[in-house]
């Protein structure tokens, strides 16, 4: 397994002579209090090994419960998807022998699970609308999390010992399966990000799953395969694992298209394998082989009864479901009036809740869009830090747009303002108060300052004089020091004018 | 019958009657307690090599592990609990042993296996901590065929136990340890398990009482799963009532097992009570399974169930005789389904977090090569055996001829029994098609349904969750040896079976005059006589070549 190896086609070449086919497993780890079959804390990040129970931990006479809240988790997931909910579903055990299952079998749903046959539309970047079609969702439990030591980087191959962190093992998932996706055509790639994208959004708008890929809360396998263009049988597909990022996920998929194409365009055959994709050199690398013959000797779990949901549950359930993102989102462009580029751009940029909040707050939303966009995404850039745990409130926000439009500061200032609200001086107003940073509107403290300026320059004021009306510039600029850039620069503009007799 | 092995004083006693001397102030539980130590020690036998322990002990080698200290201070505690006057649950003080596959903190757990040698539980079973909660000092735990494989007790990593009524005999499987302590008065009480007959066959073997409640009656939660669809705890006993108080203890809801039923335990004592008092047969209509008779079935417990049989009518029963079809396909589905889900259970033991590790003795240690030799060495023939059945019948091509098959009989079995049911309230038949055999006499290695075959009757309740009890039934005439009769009754109807069990040990007990054990072998004088006598066969010489 020679990296270096793997030929690629260009893009444009593959296109021409191939159509792919796509299809995702996407896992989303859920935000219950508690694991998917027993009672230790499902949390991120703690000590390795402390967040078990005998059940997580797998040991000699222990049974699952099934968590109550992630099956309404999955319901929700599963209306919001469009799919149908069995009224009885199952649990089934997978086999397999990895140290990173502390029983060796993994409890999932195989051939009952909990919802089926739904749809998702997403919407590519020039507008056009692709509905993904949903073979299933089903629940499962995580697996533990294996490091390998010493060797290779990180990889078991080559290593001198692994260890594993049960934590993870037996948080619930649940598992979005989709039908295959034909007609994608070139726009494949940014097809598999944007399903990923929507896929996220769905859940965390849902409020079922902290939703964050670094953290590995929503995660994508994704099955790719070619036909020549024009036939319309499937080809042997590859699965891409390891894949934690959107733009991850368009470029793997991407890689993947140009690595089938130039095989199959070289004579060979596509292997039905997984492959690990690797950010470092953006391309992908053989797993195991993977074919429909892995037996993984299903069969239905013993230790739990049936998953019954009844139609009431149900019913209420689907009552107390969110608007859905993508009506949400045409609802919101309209009612805030932003040209197509602006949205996407507040959509890419992940504040849409937050120009929603501010507006809601009483802010205008153009108003809204510049501090979200502008200021703030600044500040969280240079903070390098996520917009979301910057600090910023859609409250600051309103009442710094406050402080501008009654004058008592200027955008300058209110710059200013927000920095120190960001480093918890408390809320701008009292920013302003505490820090004396109020526009000074003071005519006697400008004349003053005024004068000095006139004084120290009067070549400026001569051209002035002489109708050359841009120089009051330059006389500006001292005043606007002299004053710390608390005064209103359009009426120092204004006064300089009216002591020179000059019309602005 | 003579009476040669009662032995006098304490370990005499029925729980419900040392239940009654301490509640009455007339005994103390660390006497109690101590008397059946004593009676371990008396015949339970000397380790016939401390440094290889699956040669077993010089005795029955009923436990595994004594817990004598720790049986003592729960003793001590209840009798100055008593002397402070505080109210105590009804069975407080009374000793009790618990089959080696229910996890206990404190003491080791095995299975009976190689593979967890020196493991403790760091948890307690739901079924512990209902007798801790009781205040029942646990004396130890008892020996079982490995994981519970097994019908004869011979499948122990730490040697087999020998049935009290002949030492060269088997105390029957897998809870051989629970039944002969039982018998043998270590233990007025146990705690055994029932997948396919594991609590019943050794009872009727042994002359005690067992009895394997509805499915998802008693909690299986910190039980060694074994087939998890079918594993059952159960009481251990010997008499009605006995098994009925401590029923009433460990059974219940538990919410850390899924598949617990929520219904209340129920007064079952006072079932056995009224049975005994000879309130249960009149008007009972009593079925004999038509399938569990005749063929295979050894002639002296024939001639035993029909006098039992004979009795029930002449007590006023209504006995009809039922057919169930097919149960005939019953063992074979059984085997499919348990070993499928054994194959699965078992998995967990690889050596990675908990028990036996074994490196390979050459090669690189790879993960795969690490489990491998673990499950080599850890795991006794009889286990691999069903691993690889099970492995086999879940395998992709084959699921549905195997496992899928096996499923719809299950179907057919619990509709057999729906349909009985319509016609009458408890099923009979024997327990055990032949009395206990010699040790090593079924040679598995070249036939290992012979042995599966012992557990034809007890397996339809087990694959259609129903209940079952085991009561004595006398000894066969050919062979002198103890013969069990196994009422069955529709779910969540255990009730019935104590009345009816209790029904009828009044009524043989009247016919002997006294219980069955009156006719026991002096145990002690048959563990001293073995251990001393030169000339007496080598004990710990292995059973049988092919099962080990």
């Amino acid at each position: 397994m020679n990296r270096s190896t793997e030929e690629v086609l260009s893009f444009d070449e593959a296109m021409e002579k191939y159509d792919p086919v796509l299809g995702f497993e996407v896992h989303v780890e859920l935000n219950t209090r508690t694991k998917m079959f027993d009672a230790a804390p499902n949390v991120f990040g703690d000590e390795p090994n402390t967040n078990v129970t005998p059940v997580s931990l797998g040991l000699p006479g222990v049974l699952p419960v099934v968590n109550r809240v992630a099956v309404e988790s999955a319901i929700k997931l599963g209306l919001a998807l469009g799919c149908e909910i069995r009224p009885v579903s199952h649990f089934a055990r997978k086999n397999y022998f990895y140290p990173d299952t502390p029983k060796n079998f993994q409890t999932s749903q195989y051939d009952e699970p909990i919802a089926e046959n739904g749809s998702v539309d997403v919407e590519l970047e020039d507008g056009t609308v692709f509905t993904v079609e949903i073979e299933r969702a089903h629940m499962e439990e995580d697996a533990g999390k294996l490091t390998h030591m010493g060797g290779a980087a990180g990889r078991i191959q080559g290593a001198d010992f692994s260890l594993v962190d049960y934590n993870r093992a037996g948080v619930p998932l649940i598992e979005i399966v989709t039908k295959p996706i034909v007609g994608a055509g070139s726009r494949a790639p940014e097809l598999a990000r944007v399903y990923v994208a929507m896929i996220r959004e769905i859940v965390k708008n849902l409020g079922i799953s902290d939703a964050k890929m670094e953290r590995g809360n929503v995660r994508c396998d994704a099955n790719v395969s070619l036909m020549p263009k024009g036939s319309a049988t499937f080809g042997t597909r590859s699965e891409t694992k390891n894949v934690n990022s959107l733009r991850a996920v368009e470029r793997a998929v991407r890689f993947e298209i140009q690595r089938h194409a130039a095989v199959l365009d070289s004579g060979g055959t596509i292997v039905q394998e997984t492959r690990h994709w690797h950010e470092d050199t953006r391309s992908t690398t053989s797993g195991r082989p993977k074919s429909d013959a892995d037996d993984y000797r299903y069969f239905p779990e013993p230790d739990l009864v049936p998953v019954v949901t009844d139609h009431e549950w149900i019913e209420r359930l689907r009552a107390e479901l969110p608007e859905p993102p993508a009506e949400r989102r045409r609802r919101l462009r309209t009612d805030w009036g932003f040209s197509d580029e602006e949205f996407r751009d507040v959509v890419n940029a992940g504040v849409l809740d937050e120009i929603e909040q501010t507006v809601a707050a009483g802010a205008a939303p153009a108003a809204a869009r510049k501090w979200w966009m502008g200021e703030i995404a600044r500040l969280a850039n240079q903070r390098e830090t996520e917009i979301a745990d910057l600090g910023v409130t859609p409250q600051h926000v309103v009442e710094l747009n406050g402080l501008i439009d009654a004058g008592k500061i200027n955008d300058k200032l209110a710059k200013k303002v927000l920095a120190h609200v960001l480093d918890g001086e408390g809320s701008p107003a009292e920013v302003v108060e505490r820090r004396g940073l109020a526009v000074v509107s003071d005519d006697s403290v400008l004349t003053a300052a005024i004068d000095d300026a006139m004084a120290q320059m009067p070549d400026v004021v001569a051209k002035v004089q002489a109708g050359k009306v841009q120089a009051v510039g330059a006389l500006i600029g001292p005043v606007m020091k002299a004053t710390r850039g608390q005064a209103d620069a359009g009426r120092v503009r204004e006064l300089i004018l009216e002591k020179l007799g000059v019309q602005g | 019958m003579t009476s040669t092995g009662t032995p006098q004083g304490v370990v005499g006693l029925s729980a419900a009657e040392l239940a009654r001397r301490l509640a009455a102030g007339e005994l103390t539980s660390v006497d109690a307690v101590q008397a059946h130590l004593d009676r371990i020690r008396e015949t339970d036998g000397a380790p016939v090599d401390p440094a290889d322990r699956s040669r077993g002990k010089t005795g029955l080698n009923a436990f595994l592990h004594v817990n004598a200290e720790e049986a003592l201070s729960v003793a001590a505690e209840v009798d100055a609990a008593r002397a402070r006057g505080e109210e105590l649950p009804e069975l407080a003080g009374v000793p009790i042993a618990v089959k080696d596959l229910i996890v206990t903190q404190g003491q080791p757990t095995t299975a009976a296996s190689r593979m967890l040698e020196g493991w403790m539980s760091p948890y307690d079973a739901t079924v512990t901590r209902k007798l801790r909660a009781a205040r029942m000092p646990m004396l130890g735990k008892t020996n079982l065929d490995e994981f519970a494989m097994g019908s004869s007790n011979e499948h122990s990593a730490f040697g087999d136990t020998r049935n009290p009524w002949d030492l060269s005999r088997i105390p029957g499987g897998s809870g051989g340890g629970s039944a002969a302590a039982v018998t043998a008065f270590q233990t007025p009480l146990a705690l055994g398990t029932d997948t396919g007959g594991s609590i019943r066959q050794p009872a009727a073997l042994t002359g005690s009482v067992g009895v394997k409640p509805t499915y998802g009656g008693v909690s299986r939660y910190g039980v060694i799963a074994m087939a998890s669809s079918l594993d059952q705890v159960g009481p251990v006993s010997r008499t009605v009532l006995d098994a009925a108080l401590l029923h009433e203890v460990i059974g219940g809801h538990d919410p850390q097992d899924s598949t617990s039923l929520p219904d209340p335990v129920g007064d079952l004592a006072a079932q056995a009570r009224a049975g005994a008092a000879g309130g249960g047969l009149a008007g009972l209509r009593v079925g004999v399974v038509k399938e569990l008779t005749g063929e295979g079935f050894q002639p002296g417990v024939q001639q035993r169930f029909q006098e039992a049989v004979e009795l029930l009518r002449s007590a006023g029963a209504e006995v009809v005789e039922v057919s169930t079809p097919n149960f005939k396909y019953a063992l074979g589905a059984y085997y499919l389904i348990m070993s499928s889900e054994v194959s699965s259970n078992l998995a967990k033991y690889d050596g990675v977090r908990f028990g036996h590790r074994v490196l390979p003795e050459d090669g690189p240690l790879t993960i795969e090569r690490v489990m491998g030799s673990t499950r080599a060495a850890g795991f006794g023939a009889e286990v691999k055996r069903r691993i690889i059945l099970g492995t086999y019948a879940l395998s992709a091509g084959y699921y549905d001829a195997y496992y899928g098959s096996a499923q719809k009989v299950r179907t057919l079995v619990q509709r057999d029994f729906a349909a009985a049911f319509e016609q009458v309230d408890v099923l009979v038949s024997p327990t055990a098609p032949t009395t206990a055999f010699e040790r090593g006499a079924v040679d598995e290695s070249a036939d290992p349904m012979q042995m599966y075959l012992n557990d034809i009757a007890t397996i339809p309740t087990n694959l259609a969750g129903v209940p079952a009890i085991s009561v004595p039934g006398g000894l066969a005439p050919e062979d002198g040896l103890p013969v069990g009769i196994q009422f069955m009754a529709p779910a969540r109807q255990d009730a019935r079976l104590y009345r009816a069990g209790a029904g009828l040990e009044a009524l043989l007990e009247q016919r002997w005059g006294g219980p069955l054990w009156q006719a026991l072998p002096d145990t002690a004088a048959l563990v001293r006589d073995l251990a001393g006598d030169p000339a007496a066969p080598d004990l710990s010489a292995p059973v049988r070549g092919g099962a080990r």
